[in-house]
Parts: structure tokens; sequence; C-alpha cells
């Protein structure tokens, strides 16, 4: 029975690969959306103006206070209630761009404000404005503690995307979901998908771990 | 978009809601539980010396942090009858949860002892401790301190993780929003009213880690 079984998984390994290129894309579009949001957010909020930081918050915390499912569900069926019709694909990547934009505000966040504000004066007396400050002085120093853990966060944003399998994207989980109802063998099943998400994401997590030890600050050794 | 929001169905529903509440603390406490004791045995087994220990731990952390949750779920509630092992939702849920969150605990309780800097085992070695010593006067006292912020992390993780038990017809508090959801087709107030419950949880488990963070500062400051 388990030679029958791998055959079949084996010749359902094309519709398997499709399911990664689905989690590939979905992952790919809600990063870069979620990045660019989290770093505009995550400007405002180490900002010094106060409602913008409230307002943030607000936003970050209920994001990171409630799961990813719940975040999909409200925007995949209430959506649709207040007049507005979407997608499964486009629901999955705003849903995913949206959640993965708080954490990654607060990435950037925190970076930004682990730049000593000394840095941020020497910038002012020197005649450079906002946008120069940020770009020139703040920022170059901030992306030293900013790379490491937003690397990290893409890898948690393509193991999120699991999740999306239940909206109906075709996803990876999704193509394994599928074929358990056919070729009941669980174990072979998801030990495949596990192997597909596997082989992008552990390199991804290896690449924190050389970004971490590259990124921190050398102490001075006399 | 308030006046078509029905406080009435959520009254109707708040049993039902109570329950999902109620079990969705319970499982994550006893999954927190589980995780902490394969956290710190993982950990052991990381650090230990010998390769028999050392290889399996790490590949069982790196195998987790690279696959997501719900493809593990998915592999143990699929996985579990093709082996003959008849084991209900509810168990199959919570065992996924630990081994998933366990894998993170690990990483958190290697972290923290490490934050213990090499100087003072040294110290604690010259000054005739033995290992268990050591372990339990110098490490474990400081690390346990720098420990619970991270901890307190992954337990809120661990409760926004396990609305997917919802996935496998567990009856937590995302399932009570899916059968407001089919029963009255009123998906606003059934995931709304979820999120806000899980938004309770959050900022309790928040504002606990925000007190001891602030009560560490504290005591290194006297």
């Amino acid at each position: 029975m388990w030679g029958y079984y791998t055959q079949q998984i084996i010749h359902s390994i094309p519709f398997f690969l499709k399911g990664l290129w689905m989690t590939i894309a979905v992952s790919l579009l809600s990063l870069m959306g979620g990045t660019v949001i989290g770093f505009f957010a995550g400007v405002g909020r180490a900002s010094r103006r106060k409602w913008l930081r409230r307002l943030l918050s607000v936003y970050v915390d209920a994001i990171r206070g409630t799961p990813f499912l719940v975040q999909l569900f409200i925007l995949f069926f209430i959506l649709p209630e207040w007049g507005i019709q979407i997608e499964a694909f486009p629901c999955a990547v705003l849903g995913l761009t949206i959640c993965s934009g708080a954490y990654i505000c607060e990435i950037f966040s925190s970076g930004i404000e682990a730049v000593p504000w000394g840095q941020r004066e020497a910038a002012i007396s020197t005649g450079l404005n906002g946008y120069q400050q940020l770009r020139f002085v703040v920022l170059p120093q901030a992306m030293r503690s900013i790379l490491p853990p937003l690397v990290g966060q893409y890898v948690l944003l393509i193991k999120d995307s699991s999740v999306v399998s239940v909206i109906g994207v075709l996803d990876v989980t999704r193509a394994g979901w599928l074929t358990v109802q056919r070729i009941p063998e669980g174990i072979l099943v998801f030990g495949l998908v596990g192997i597909l998400y596997f082989i992008i994401c552990y390199p991804l997590i290896h690449l924190v771990n050389y970004l971490e030890a590259r990124m921190t600050v050398q102490k001075f050794r006399l | 978009m308030l006046e078509y929001f029905n406080f009435r169905v959520m009254f109707e529903y708040y049993p039902l809601f109570l329950k999902g509440f109620l079990s969705t603390g319970w499982i994550s406490l006893v999954s927190l539980i589980l995780s902490l004791l394969v956290g710190i045995l993982a950990c052991a087994g990381r650090l230990s010396k010998s390769r028999l220990f050392s290889t399996p731990a790490a590949a069982y952390i790196e195998t987790i942090r690279s696959t997501p949750l719900l493809a593990q779920i998915y592999f143990f509630y699929f996985g579990l009858p093709s082996l003959g092992f008849r084991v209900p939702e509810l168990q199959t849920g919570i065992l996924a949860l630990t081994l998933n969150s366990g894998a993170y605990m690990a990483e958190i309780i290697r972290a923290g002892m490490q934050s213990v800097s090499t100087g003072q085992i040294e110290a604690g070695t010259s000054s005739g401790l033995n290992y268990f010593q050591r372990l339990r006067f110098i490490v474990l006292p400081q690390a346990i301190g720098v420990t619970i912020p991270p901890l307190l992390g992954q337990a809120i993780v661990l409760v926004k993780d396990s609305s997917l038990l919802s996935l496998i017809s567990v009856m937590e508090l995302t399932r009570a929003g899916q059968i407001l959801t089919n029963e009255r087709f009123m998906p606003a107030e059934g995931f709304f009213a979820g999120a806000a419950l899980y938004l309770v949880l959050y900022f309790l488990l928040k504002s606990l880690s925000t007190w001891w963070q602030k009560r560490l500062i504290f005591r290194q400051a006297v």
C-alpha cells in the first residue's frame, strides 16, 4: 500500500510545485507591501508627533493582539458584507501585508530609536532637513539593528502565508490538504509540504544568523 | 456600519464565546507549561557536549522553526490516524502547539543562559562550585529574570497560534466566531467579538511583561 501511495504522491508533485509557486507569489507581494507600510509606519512611530505615535500604536496593538486567522476572516467575510467584493488572492495579499506591516513597523521604529539622539542633533546642526537626516544619518546606522529581525520577519511571513490556504488560495498547504483527501497518508503528504517550506525557510533562517553575527557591533579591543 | 452591528446576537451567543474564551486560555496555558518542559529538554540537549544529544535537539529545533504551524497541525491531524493512533482533535492540537512552541522556548532559554557572561561562570568554577551549583546559584538566578519577558512574548504567540486549532474543529474562540458565522451568517459580530477577546488576553500578558521589565530595570539600578 505504501508503495502505491508513494507513487501517487510522486505523480502529484507538479501540483505541489504549483502550490509552492503560489506561496512564493503571495509571500513576495505581501513582503514588499509590508516592508513599505512598515517602513513609513515605523518612521512615523519613531517621530516626535504624539498623535501619530498613538495612532500607529493602536494599529500595531490591534494587529499584534489578534491572530492572523481572525484578521483574515474579518477581511474575507466582512468586506463583502460592506459591499467590497474581493477575491481570495488579493485578500490574502492584503491581509498578509497589513499584518506584516505592523510587525515590520515595530522593527523599524525600535531600530531608529536605537540610534542615539545626539546623532540627530548633530545632523540638525549641520543643516540637514528632515529627509536628509533620515536618509544620510539615522537609517544607515539603524540598518544594523533592523536588517536581521527584518529577514526573520520575512521567514515568519512565509510561514504565516500557510494560513491563507483556509480561504481557498491554492498554496502548498492547500495542495497538501487537497491531496490528503485523495491519498490518506498524512505523514507522507504533509512531510512533503514541510520539506517544501523547509527548502525556502531554512536558508533564510541561516541568513538571519549570518546577518546577526555580521551586524553586531564589534567590541573595541585593545 | 455600526447600525448593522447586532449586539443582541452577541449577547445571545455569549455563553458560546465565554466557553471559547476559557478554552483558548486553557489550551494556551497547558501548551505553555508543556512546551516549557520540552524547551528545557531541547535546550539542554542542544547545549550538551555530546553529539548524541545535540544533533537530534538541533534537528528538532531547526525543523520546527522552518515549517509553518498549520502544516505541523495537519501533519499530526492527518498523520497520526494513518499510523494507527486515534487521538482526539484537542489532544492532537495541544501536541502540535506544544512541539511547535517548545522549539522557540528552547531558543529563548538558550539566549537567556548565554546572556550570563562567561566571567561569572569562571568565577564560580574558581570558587569551587560544581556544575549544578553553578547552574543553581549563578546562571539560573540571572537568566530567569531576562527570560521572563520573551517567555511572555511566546505566551502571546501561543494564544494567537491556538486559533489555528479551530481548523481541526477544536472548540475555541475562533471556532465560536465560525459557528456564529455558520448559524446566523453574522461574520462581523462573530469575528470582531473573537478579536476583542483575544485583545483582552494580549493586553493582560503585555502589561505583565511591561511590569516585569520595569521591575527588572529597577532591580538592576538598585
